[in-house]
């Protein structure tokens, strides 16, 4: 019961970050560049309720607009990730032999990379940019997708229904449509939102190093970065960014852990 | 045993050419002239040309990989564009300090989950377990580079009980500390308690009930020990999050280890360092993650007996 409210929570959440992303330029009180010398790095007020940073600009709407560099990148990492993994995962699974095994090689190597450090690196090569980052995530992204997709073939593909789907003349895109996919699916749903979650943080993680979204643009990891030089007379610039970051990962993991229960009852 | 270890370490040949020849091409996806963008467009030609020389880059790629590889064999990564010191010289002077921060690191978070996760498994569904899941799920999601400069405005800025930044004593080592090993602490606490509760099903954890052992007894030489195999496995795979987490970590706290060389030569453009650190780094993980098999591989004979699966 506990964890269908969190999932609850969580799909909130999400649903409430990607709104806010899509709608901001109408909820933002203030544009996210405009600036005010006059207020630059005061804290909270009524007219700015999360404060201003070293250029007057308005916390809470560059917030509101940073969730746009978020959602992008979750759906788009993801999504680009998840079609090459399934593509790459169902050639490996089906071709089996040399292709498999030098697919699967491919794969250890780009494992042999801890967390973020190839993306760290692809960017450190490529220039810092919202594209690049995008690019270095999706480089290492679709391995988790392509493991999993061959290891579900790999056990499905001697179960009687495919054999028998096989012996009534299906051909191999057929029954990977139509009898593995639909199996995999909710392994792969799991996968994804945790996916959105580390991608969301991993841009964050870059743009707080200075090598992902490059300024003006608004980026939750980046006003992390600037209010890092002025924790001292504005924390507020290091909380609150921090907050909204913090709630959305939570959001994503909290409605993947829920899928995962909740299809594992489903499966039982 | 020896035939397992062997297999690995053979497994592992092909792995390490991959990053290696990655690593090497790193420079090349450089768009643009590289040795422009190392040295500024204001540089001289004949210092640009020297560059391009001392790297190879005006030789063929296949003669630069060789020189590469031959030069790896020998221990040299080339030298530092900035302070043309040896690249293997200045990795192997910063690395005690991520050394010690991540152990201590790996010390925060096996002091918070072991015994948190034990608790809230012995307790469970009680407001302790609670608690500690959400905590639990709580150091999951908060990212590094948020709770370390929280870190920072509490215990140094506000109570100013422990230095801000820098190397020195055990004070200076306990905020990067913490901050690297919260993720980890977390990861750690939910496997403890779902490994023990997992075990204490065991029907030899019946057996060892019915003959009357006291409880703690049964908990601490029967259920925990059997537990912990997976945990370790788990230590030995996070291992890559710290290595990798210490690179932020280390750029927050000034913690002059590798992470930091890595970020201070991505800001000064000096990519014989920026590869160096980068092979170092994920040669330290693949190694890390052999020793993690092969100690699994120990730890429970089953492992090196079976494959590990259609995924293995």
């Amino acid at each position: 019961m506990r964890k269908h409210r969190l999932a609850l929570i969580g799909l909130i959440i999400v649903i409430v970050m990607t709104t806010v992303a899509a709608l901001s330029p109408y909820v933002a009180p203030y544009d996210p560049s405009e600036l005010d010398l006059a207020g630059n790095l005061s804290g909270p007020t009524l007219s700015h309720p999360l404060g201003q940073d070293k250029l007057g600009r308005d916390i809470l709407s560059r917030i509101l607009y940073g969730a746009q560099v978020s959602v992008k990148v979750g759906t788009v990492v993801v999504g680009i990730s998840l079609s090459v993994g399934l593509l790459i995962g169902s050639l490996s699974g089906y071709a089996g032999g040399w292709i498999d095994e030098i697919i699967m090689r491919i794969i250890d190597i780009l494992q042999a990379f801890p967390g973020i450090l190839l993306a760290i690196a692809m960017t450190a090569v490529l220039g810092p940019s919202l594209n690049h980052v995008i690019f270095a995530l999706c480089l290492t992204g679709w391995v988790g997708y392509a493991r999993l997709i061959r290891g579900q073939i790999l056990t499905v593909r001697e179960r009687e229904y495919v054999q028998a789907a096989r012996a009534l003349g299906a051909g191999p895109l057929r029954i990977l449509m139509r009898h593995i996919l639909p199996n995999t699916l909710a392994p792969i749903i799991v996968e994804a939102t945790f996916g959105c979650a580390s991608a969301i943080l991993a841009e964050a993680g870059l743009s707080f190093l200075g090598l992902g979204t490059q300024p003006p643009t608004p980026s939750w990891g980046s006003m992390l970065n600037e209010g890092s030089h002025f924790m001292l007379v504005a924390p507020h610039l290091t909380i609150f960014p921090g907050i909204a970051i913090m709630l959305v990962v939570m959001g994503f993991n909290f409605l993947g852990d829920g899928l995962r229960d909740w299809m594992d009852v489903q499966r039982n | 045993m020896s035939h397992y270890i062997a297999k690995r370490i053979l497994l592992l040949i092909p792995i390490i050419l991959g990053v290696v020849t990655l690593v090497f091409f790193l420079v090349h996806m450089i768009p643009g002239d590289p040795v422009e963008i190392m040295m500024g467009e204001q540089a001289q030609a004949a210092d640009k040309e020297a560059l391009r020389h001392e790297l190879r880059l005006d030789r063929p790629v296949a003669e630069q990989y060789r020189v590469f590889l031959s030069g790896l064999v020998r221990g040299e990564l080339g030298r530092s564009i900035h302070s043309r010191e040896a690249v293997t010289e200045i990795i192997l002077k910063r690395f005690p300090a991520t050394f010690i921060l991540t152990l201590a690191a790996m010390m925060v978070a096996l002091l918070i989950a072991i015994p948190i996760g034990i608790l809230s498994a012995t307790k469970q569904y009680s407001l302790m377990d609670n608690a500690s899941m959400l905590f639990a799920l709580i150091g999951i999601s908060m990212p590094n580079f948020w709770l370390g400069p929280l870190l920072i405005l509490f215990f140094s800025i506000r109570l100013g009980w422990l230095p801000v930044s820098g190397i020195g004593g055990v004070q200076h080592l306990i905020l990067p500390a913490v901050t690297l090993g919260m993720g980890m602490s977390a990861i750690l606490t939910r496997m403890t308690r779902s490994s023990i509760l997992e075990v204490i099903r065991e029907q030899y954890i019946v057996t060892a009930r019915a003959k009357g052992l006291a409880e703690r007894v049964v908990l601490f030489k029967h259920a925990l020990k059997n537990a912990l195999i997976p945990v370790i496995t788990i230590i030995g795979l996070q291992f890559g999050a710290l290595l990798s987490g210490s690179i932020i970590t280390e750029t927050i706290f000034s913690w002059p280890g590798i992470g930091r060389l890595l970020i201070q030569a991505i800001n000064q453009r000096d990519y014989p360092v920026v590869q160096g650190t980068v092979l170092f780094i994920s040669l330290c993980y693949v190694l890390v993650n052999l020793l993690t098999d092969l100690l699994y591989g120990a730890a429970d004979p089953r492992i090196r007996v079976g494959g590990r699966g259609a995924d293995a």
